[in-house]
């Protein structure tokens, strides 16, 4: 697949992230109804659909030297944003193996692995990385195999055991959350890591959707979409760092709310592992300004719609109260009342 | 997946393994310790779907192995597996799916199987690192057979009859952190989980896997409301292979009542459970039935499908 990889931008301090109009028209918009409520809205991860995002089975675009830049960044200042529990160690090669394979077989001009048995050569030319390891031997790369390949793919990531009928969080990498904490969250069982969710619960989402996961088939992954905004296009709004991040929520006015305001949209991808039969988990965060998405007619004007429309409580949980109406005065302009058909497509293809 | 039957070996008179690979041999899915597969075999009437172990290693992918016991009264699967196939064949077998994964958080296991219930616990021993004790019964004559196929090794014990295995005794020097996996006929699962249960062990600390439970029976009717269909099923098949043979496609994954996929709603008569999903009350409700190995107790049943 074509990737055209930008130098990296910044997602703190001056934050010079932008999109291009590729990557506008490329981006994963989450909302194919004038009204969002919780559902399980799980389905079948194969090529195709309505996003380019879906095309891959892990999705890098133009930012990913920037992320990876990011995320070396904030590992440095807190190495416990990466964590795997020591039962999982089959799980971390299961994971190596899975990405090493997806990125060279989807961007072969950018990443290429050639095994020998067990002696493995990994060419990541984007950031100039050449390592021959053995397979299986994790003292032959420079992180443990899990951290090792998570500093080189866009997207969160954590590995879910299951045993008793549940799953738990026993890994991960973590650098780019809407807001909450692996070092809080890991060891805990799937009903535990979602408590803080409100209405989903009652709703029976999360049972219906544990039951599904626990059935989920080897060679047969699936995802779903999640969003969240934030201000500014900041990676790292995780709750240890709070203090850097939470005071620019108040930083949102109505004349700022289109450039600084961002859509966080997480492309969530579950993958059981063959030999570990743990599941990744795939969390791939894609920002975009209000203005930048606003570019597509029909996207601002379904999200004029479905924010006007959202459940009060959904709408506290994402941690918009305080500039809810600006983003709705901001894009109503946009909304001559038109009917908009199903789906995500940008229905334009270009700006 | 279509995979080519390369090679058969007898290793009892009643146990046959099989080894499958890629028709063009590319690799093979990789399969972790605990998987099985499910084999599609052609009969001359109708078709079967069984369920098998893979005792190869996770790491090979150049291949798949399976052991296989000929029932004596075989739904037909097994019996056309010893009789009939042949190398060269051509089977349809399905991905690689763990429904015994061991519990690798245990930092010690004990492993107990009889009979044909040794083969998920052959793959087991390939999981690096992994800590076990395997106590395996079978049959004298078959003992033989069983002893090629396990290393030699002081942790491994073969027991050819229930008086050389002290299982309260064992069970009860286990260390806390021991955890229990067991595999084998009904019966001898019955009776590690009432010893264990007996001694105070924690339901969460063993698990079991089963395969070729009852699926024979006596015969009944099913009558299919939103199919419209009315179905005979016969004593020698199951309600999913009698829905599969009505060219329906009801979802399903274990075809041994473990893993859950087939709950269909039950709308009317008394269902005969011998699932290991449903909860005693979901059982007393008698308002599901897994399709896949229970029955009926009523002469017939109505279901929502």
């Amino acid at each position: 697949m074509d990737l055209n990889i930008k130098p990296a931008e910044t997602y703190r301090g001056d934050y010079t992230f932008r999109n291009s109009g590729d990557a506008i028209l490329r981006f994963p918009f989450p909302f194919p109804d004038d009204n969002y409520m919780y559902s399980v809205n799980i389905e079948p991860h194969v090529r195709g659909g309505e996003t380019v995002a879906f095309q891959a089975t892990f999705d890098l675009d133009e930012h990913y030297v920037g992320d990876m830049a990011d995320r070396a960044i904030t590992l440095a200042d807190d190495p416990l944003r990466c964590q795997v529990l020591p039962h999982m160690a089959e799980a971390e090669w299961d994971t190596l193996e899975l990405l090493m394979e997806s990125l060279a077989h989807d961007y072969p001009q950018h990443f290429s692995l050639t095994k020998t048995g067990d002696e493995w050569h990994w060419v990541n030319r984007p950031l100039n990385i050449d390592q021959h390891f053995t397979f299986g031997k994790a003292e032959t790369l420079p992180y443990g195999p899990f951290e090792y390949i998570t500093r080189q793919v866009q997207g969160d990531f954590s590995l879910q055991d299951q045993r008793e009928n549940m799953l738990y969080m026993d890994g991960g990498m973590v650098t780019s959350q809407a807001d909450w904490s692996l070092n809080f969250d890991v060891g805990m069982s799937f009903t535990e890591w979602h408590g803080p969710v409100p209405l989903a619960h009652e709703m029976g989402v999360f049972d219906r959707a544990l039951q599904y996961l626990l059935r989920l088939q080897l060679g047969k992954p699936v995802r779903r979409l999640n969003w969240t905004l934030t201000a500014n296009p900041r990676l790292d709004t995780s709750p240890e760092n709070y203090p850097a991040w939470g005071p620019e929520k108040a930083s949102i006015t109505a004349e700022n709310v289109g450039e600084r305001l961002c859509l966080r949209v997480e492309l969530q991808t579950l993958t059981r592992l063959p030999r570990s039969n743990a599941i990744l988990f795939g969390i791939r965060g894609y920002l975009i300004r209000l203005e930048e998405l606003a570019r597509v007619r029909k996207w601002a004007v379904r999200m004029h719609r479905v924010i006007r429309n959202l459940n009060p409580q959904i709408a506290e949980y994402k941690g918009m109260t305080r500039y809810r109406q600006f983003i709705i005065d901001y894009l109503a302009p946009f909304d001559d009342g038109r009917v908009l058909n199903q789906g995500i497509a940008a229905e334009q293809s270009s700006l | 997946m279509m995979l080519l039957l390369t090679n058969i070996e007898t290793l009892t008179p009643a146990l046959k393994k099989f080894t499958f690979t890629a028709p063009d041999a590319a690799p093979l899915p990789h399969a972790g310790a605990g998987v099985h597969v499910v084999v599609e075999i052609p009969g001359p009437s109708r078709k079967w779907k069984n369920a098998y172990s893979l005792v190869s290693s996770p790491e090979s992918t150049a291949s798949y192995q399976i052991i296989v016991r000929r029932v004596e009264k075989s739904r037909g699967g097994s019996a056309w597996l010893h009789d009939h196939a042949k190398q060269g064949d051509l089977l349809e077998v399905g991905m690689p799916q763990n429904l015994f994964a061991p519990p690798r958080r245990a930092p010690r296991h004990l492993l107990l199987s009889a009979g044909i219930g040794l083969t998920p616990f052959l793959s087991y021993m390939h999981v690096p690192g992994l800590a076990f004790e395997l106590h395996h019964c079978c049959k004298v004559e078959d003992a033989g057979a069983f002893r090629a196929l396990l290393p030699q090794a002081g942790n491994i014990t073969l027991h050819t009859s229930r008086a050389t295995l002290d299982l309260h005794a064992l069970l009860s020097r286990q260390k806390l952190d021991t955890h229990i996996s067991i595999c084998g006929p009904e019966a001898f699962m019955d009776f590690v989980l009432a010893t264990a249960a007996q001694l105070g062990w924690p339901a969460a600390k063993i698990h079991k896997e089963s395969f070729g439970g009852a699926t024979g029976g006596k015969p009944f009717v099913a009558h299919l409301r939103r199919s419209n269909l009315t179905l005979n099923v016969g004593e020698e098949e199951s309600l999913l292979d009698a829905m599969e043979a009505a060219g329906l496609n009801p979802p399903c994954l274990c075809r041994g009542g473990a893993c859950g996929e087939c709950k269909v709603a039950l709308l009317e008569g008394v269902a005969d459970h011998h699932d290991h999903f449903l909860s005693p009350a979901e059982r007393a409700a008698n308002n599901a039935i897994m399709i896949c190995v229970s029955r009926a107790q009523t002469p017939e049943l109505v279901l929502d499908f």
